[in-house]
């Protein structure tokens, strides 16, 4: 177990300080542009009801793949201030250690190393594959953009996600022209299928600058943390290897 | 300082070794990023709610 031992330690620790970084840097450019947008989203919903075009708006589209929708008064929210603030930042952590766990899992089980060196290629790889690819045929929605229903476009994530990824290992491990085949065909392959969009025309309620300075800073923000995630988990992770504690006693350990 | 040469490298564990390191790694990472990213339970999706939008989830 002191594989597990020293992996876990080093994800928890390099998503944690990696996961800081990013949330500073998102409260001060990306959650300023997710409040500008709510009010835009709660001031359609009324606006909506007066059009005639009632079946494709988002309200409906919303409630059709997740019944309980954020506007339900019922559900459990955040206040607004240092209440909202604190979860999100709760929930980045989270999400960063979770990030760290995946790339130190695909590491150790395929066999290639993590280090402080290769990091930023490691980190490069994770921004690709969860940020970059996903976000080719699902640019990174603001509250209030009309969207296709969720759960397509969920599935269409990981699809993209895990494909990329896949993608990205099959040149690592393979490095020949089979493996550069084999990625290419993962990697385009949703982007062929295509993302689920909603059909026809659909005005959004959100301006046009917010949207386009809100995918700018998300993708950057996510570009900065699987910069700093990468080199950080490799770096620790060499270091615990050369610490006792963590000393892997071989292969019969 | 044989034991410090081996330290260094998965190469040299076992592959059920690193199988269950690796698994038991993914479990964790897919419960957490699945957690934050893709719970449907509308608590989680509140509180959790920037950081989706900022990661680029498909939130709602």
């Amino acid at each position: 177990m002191k594989l597990f031992q020293r992996i876990f330690f080093a994800a928890v620790l390099a998503g944690l300080a990696a996961g800081l970084a990013m949330s500073a840097v998102q409260q001060w450019r990306v959650a300023p542009l997710i409040l500008a947008a709510e009010a835009f989203e709660n001031a359609e919903a009324p606006a909506v009801a007066e059009h005639s075009h009632d079946a494709g708006t988002p309200e409906h589209a919303h409630e059709a793949a997740a019944p309980a929708h954020e506007h339900d008064e019922n559900a459990w929210a955040p206040q607004d201030g240092a209440e909202r603030i604190f979860y999100t930042v709760l929930a980045n952590l989270l999400g960063s250690i979770g990030f760290a766990f995946v790339l130190a899992a695909v590491s150790v089980l395929s066999g290639i190393e993590i280090t402080a060196r290769n990091g930023v290629i490691w980190g490069i790889g994770g921004f690709v594959a969860l940020q970059l690819a996903p976000a080719f045929g699902l640019p990174p929605e603001l509250p209030g953009m009309p969207a296709a229903d969720l759960v397509p476009r969920q599935v269409w994530w990981v699809g993209t996600a895990v494909a990329t990824g896949a993608g990205m290992l099959a040149i690592a491990k393979l490095r020949n022209w089979t493996g550069i085949v084999i990625a290419a065909v993962l990697i385009l392959a949703p982007h062929v299928i295509g993302a689920p969009q909603l059909s026809g025309d659909h005005a959004s309620a959100v301006p046009a600058n917010l949207a386009t300075s809100f995918a700018a800073a998300s993708l950057a923000t996510g570009a900065l943390f699987w910069l700093l995630v990468g080199p950080l988990f490799g770096w620790l992770n060499e270091r615990f290897a050369r610490s006792p504690a963590f000393a892997l006693k071989g292969a019969h350990a | 300082m044989n034991t410090q040469v081996q330290t260094a490298s998965i190469s040299g564990l076992s592959v059920s070794q690193r199988l269950i390191a690796g698994v038991l790694a993914l479990f964790l990472g897919l419960v957490l990023v699945g957690g934050v990213g893709f719970a449907s339970d509308m608590a989680i999706h509140n509180g959790a709610h920037d950081t989706r939008h900022a990661l680029g989830f498909p939130c709602h």
